[in-house]
């Protein structure tokens, strides 16, 4: 196995995925602000698709459905993406700040 | 076996070439959401989830799936990533306050999860004797559309009922608090 067989090997993708998962991970542990964790998140998604994909490509009899189904987790994406940044913009409209830590306003 | 899959193609072969190209897009990719995670400054972390997006496009039209590669690059680069500028550019104050990780901790520990998890599913991964099937059909464009309106028609309507009241939704929350 060299590195320039990679391509055709299911294991490489799953680790790709998994690394795009460690880092949409890191990213929404330490990001502050609401829109880092929001851009963490669609890390997290990239990642949940690309295993899908690389199970549709070299283990699934039926090619289609990992497709269709990384197709409905974009579209679920950008939903996702246009109530998160309305709620976001919401938020500072209120808090004059999209830091994660300043909406405390429940905080006893 | 294939053997092309045991013996090592020359570098100027084609072969050698698709494996260079696929290390490139690999290397987008990861260079991307290193970015996309690390920056200060929340336009470049939205420039590097570009980046990320367009390596991991590449990635699917490896793993047979020109469609699917375009839509991410419609979706994710032309729609998800210029609505998060958007709200980059109505929301962030101009300065950043506070860039850094909340405590002297979070970093650390943050980083420490990800690398169990990212670690864990690795070795899960490569350790697991995967078992490949035969195909049952040719996964091209025309099967997915036939598909898409036969087997999953009714994921499909669910689906665009979802955008629809996720549109509806972000603007009437978007649009409550305004004044005047």
């Amino acid at each position: 196995m060299s590195l320039l067989t990679l391509y055709n090997n299911i294991n490489s993708f799953l680790v790709i995925g998994a690394i795009l998962f460690g880092l949409g991970i890191y990213g929404m542990v330490t990001r502050r602000t609401l829109i880092g964790m929001l851009i963490a998140a669609e890390l997290i998604l990239a990642g949940a698709s690309v295993n899908f994909m690389a199970f549709n490509r070299f283990t699934s009899p039926d090619p289609v459905a990992g497709q269709v189904f990384t197709l409905f987790i974009m579209a679920i994406a950008a939903a996702e993406a246009a109530i998160g940044l309305s709620i976001i913009i919401a938020v500072y409209r209120q808090f004059k700040s999209i830091d994660a830590e300043d909406t405390v306003q429940l905080k006893g | 076996m294939n053997p092309s899959m045991v013996i090592s193609p020359s570098f100027f072969s084609v072969d050698g070439l698709v494996g260079a190209v696929f290390l490139i897009m690999v290397a987008i990719t990861l260079i991307g959401g290193l970015i996309a995670c690390n920056s200060e400054r929340l336009v470049r972390s939205v420039a590097g989830l570009i980046v990320c997006f367009v390596g991991v496009a590449g990635l699917y039209y490896f793993l047979n799936s020109p469609f699917v590669a375009m839509m991410q690059i419609l979706i994710y680069v032309g729609a998800v990533a210029v609505t998060i500028s958007f709200a980059i550019m109505l929301a962030a104050p101009e300065e950043q306050k506070r860039v850094g990780p909340s405590g002297p901790l979070v970093g650390p520990f943050g980083f420490a999860t990800a690398a169990l998890l990212a670690g864990g599913f690795s070795i899960l991964a490569i350790r697991t004797d995967w078992k490949v099937m035969a195909k049952i059909n040719d996964g091209s464009v025309k099967t997915i559309g036939i598909q898409l309106l036969t087997e999953y028609s009714m994921v499909f309507e669910l689906i665009s009922i979802v955008l629809l009241i996720a549109i509806l939704g972000a603007l009437v929350i978007a649009r409550g608090g305004r004044e005047g």
